[in-house]
């Protein structure tokens, strides 16, 4: 066991046990406050493969604007009670079901499958700082830049159209 | 310089992003709250964004040794950057459209959505 096998271990097991409890909470709010545990996990797996810029997106991102948008809303709704109606047994088995038969499919193909590399090279070249990134995205991916740019802001004003209140014209 | 995956292996990550998918694809199928239905599908996005990076790690030592002016390894954390663009579009859209949809029918179960029919 080295340091870093240690680490992921860890961090392994808080995003999946907090992940799990984010489907199994029958409060919304708690799910939302384990959604946000699970993904600073997830940025910290993003540390331990030195991508710090990713991380750092990802916590301000994820943690900071998607999550906060989920709070609003159910705190908006008041949705924080538990009386949430089960799905029947039949559809509740059958989710089970699948999601075991999901998780073992797809890892014994991946058991089963042949290694690609043994080693993993590292030539201690720097490829995910901001530096190197800025310089690929604003060169070779300069039109999905701007097409990104594009679907944010129609994705504003959706929302803008969306969520406002409808005049009454009966 | 060490490798990271070298020490952890890039099945670990496969399979943490495997159970992660599918956990994911748990949470849509058993919960009918709308909320944490999104909350699942943000899961599943957020396990294909692991993946990426973790295989962006992997292969960019291979290719810089054949080609130094590559950015086959860059290519990968772009993708995850805009990943998570179309996931912050998506869940203002979505999060709007549930808002809309609690104004009408005072409830944010996806059972409801039936009546989308009529």
């Amino acid at each position: 066991m080295t340091p870093f096998l240690i680490i992921f271990c860890v961090l392994a097991a808080i995003t999946l046990s907090t992940a799990f409890l984010t489907v199994f909470s029958r409060n919304p709010i708690h799910s939302a406050i384990y959604l946000v545990i699970c993904f600073f996990s997830i940025a910290g797996h993003y540390l331990l493969l030195n991508s710090q810029f990713l991380a750092v997106v990802h916590i301000i991102v994820y943690s900071g604007a998607i999550m906060i948008l989920f709070l609003f809303t159910i705190m908006l709704m008041n949705l924080n009670k538990e009386n949430e109606v089960h799905k029947p047994r039949v559809t509740r088995l059958a989710a089970v079901i699948l999601f075991c038969s999901t998780c073992l499919i797809l890892i014994a193909i991946f058991v089963n499958s042949k290694p690609i590399m043994g080693e993993y090279d590292a030539t201690g070249e720097d490829f995910q700082s901001i530096n190197k990134l800025g310089n690929v995205l604003l060169n070779e991916y300069m039109v999905p830049f701007e097409f990104a740019s594009i679907l944010l802001l129609v994705a504003m004003i959706g929302t803008v159209l969306l969520s406002k209140k409808e005049k009454i014209e009966k | 310089m060490n490798n990271v995956l070298n020490q952890i292996g890039i099945e670990n990550y496969i399979f943490l992003a495997v159970i992660l998918f599918s956990i994911g694809v748990f949470g849509v199928l058993y919960r009918r709250n709308a909320i944490i239905v999104f909350m699942s599908i943000e899961i599943m996005l957020n396990a294909v964004n692991l993946l990426l990076v973790a295989f962006s790690k992997m292969y960019n030592g291979a290719t810089f040794a054949n080609a130094p002016t590559s950015t086959i390894g860059i290519d990968a954390q772009i993708f995850v950057f805009f990943i998570m663009v179309v996931a912050a579009a998506e869940v203002s859209v979505g999060l709007a459209i549930i808002v809309m949809m609690y104004r009408n029918t005072h409830s944010v179960d996806i059972n409801f959505l039936n009546r989308l029919k009529n």
